[in-house]
């Protein structure tokens, strides 16, 4: 089984790298661009075992460690 | 009196704290990260550096390390912790401070002298600062933006936590004298409880004339007293 977390940057924060490459884009001559926002992705491989338990626990570890509930969002998925 | 410096994997400024402390004449020592006990410290000094290589996020991985816990129990007994650049990442990461330092504005790692205005004197960080006086201390570092949000903010206002903020040499707080893009440029801040502060300039890099200026001096100076004045309290 396999965790995949997408940790992402609070639209409240200011996100500089998301918005120079967003200018980078544009200066490429792409279009339709609103805006780009850069986080990370973590994935964590695991042993198996009650899904939802796992899920739970992985919650709990991105919210205390793996993502900063501060300034960053985080969406977890288990497949 | 004794101060504990903390060392991780790539803290880089462990040995200008521990210089800084003894010039004053005041004893210091390392205290490696695996240790769980800090002895008998009187305060406890979180240094500069890139401890962990800043994986993950600044001060993340530090922030659960064993010498933490100990830092942790140490402050909710009243013990006074200082947090310097990466300390003061280290002490957001573990929810010591609030708020968190993200990356600079314009992302471009800064190294440069900056002013700092200090906005409370009654702090066991900040008693020996000259009322008024605009402090000239370096930064170096690639995520110091400050970053709360608003009713983080207003709390820290209401409470008086804005330790430091920047300013330019005349002590104005404009946009030009923010190097990095923190919320109201703030460089510094104190746990509600004041015994627990951190900011992102380097008062260790700036505690001798010889180091181009000795403002930072101030606040190790303001530690050291608040410690004598419960010791004198204590034995009363």
């Amino acid at each position: 089984m396999k965790a995949k977390i997408i940790v992402t940057p609070k639209k409240a924060v200011v996100d500089p790298q998301g918005k120079t490459v967003q200018n980078a884009l544009e200066h490429m001559g792409y279009r339709g661009i609103k805006a780009v926002h850069v986080g990370k992705y973590l994935e964590v491989e695991l042993d198996g075992g009650d899904k939802e338990a796992l899920r739970k626990s992985l919650d709990e570890a991105c919210h205390k460690f793996l993502s900063n509930p501060v300034i960053e969002d985080y969406k977890l998925e288990l497949e | 009196m004794k101060f504990a410096v903390l060392q991780f994997p790539a803290s880089n400024c462990d040995q200008d704290c521990i210089h800084a402390v003894r010039s004053l004449g005041h004893s210091s020592r390392l205290l490696w990260h695996k240790e769980t006990s800090l002895g008998d410290a009187d305060a406890v000094i979180i240094p500069g550096g890139f401890s962990y290589g800043d994986y993950l996020r600044t001060g993340a991985i530090a922030r659960f390390s064993p010498v933490m816990q100990a830092v942790q129990k140490f402050a909710d007994n009243g013990g006074l912790v200082l947090g310097v650049c990466n300390g003061f990442q280290i002490l957001c990461e573990a929810g010591m401070l609030p708020g968190a330092l993200v990356r600079n504005r314009d992302l471009q790692f800064h190294c440069e002298q900056v002013f700092l205005k200090t906005n409370h004197l009654d702090t066991p960080f900040t008693n020996k600062i000259p009322r008024d006086k605009i402090l000239k201390i370096p930064i170096a570092h690639g995520e110091g933006c400050y970053f709360a949000d608003e009713a983080t903010l207003e709390k820290l206002k209401a409470n008086r936590q804005i330790l430091w903020q920047y300013c330019d040499v005349g002590g104005n707080l404009t946009e030009a004298s923010n190097p990095n893009g923190s919320v109201l440029n703030i460089a510094g801040v104190c746990n509600e409880r004041r015994n627990v502060a951190g900011l992102m300039p380097h008062p260790d890099r700036a505690s001798e004339g010889l180091l181009g200026s000795d403002d930072g001096k101030w606040i190790f100076e303001s530690v050291i007293a608040a410690l004598e004045e419960s010791r004198t309290k204590k034995a009363a």
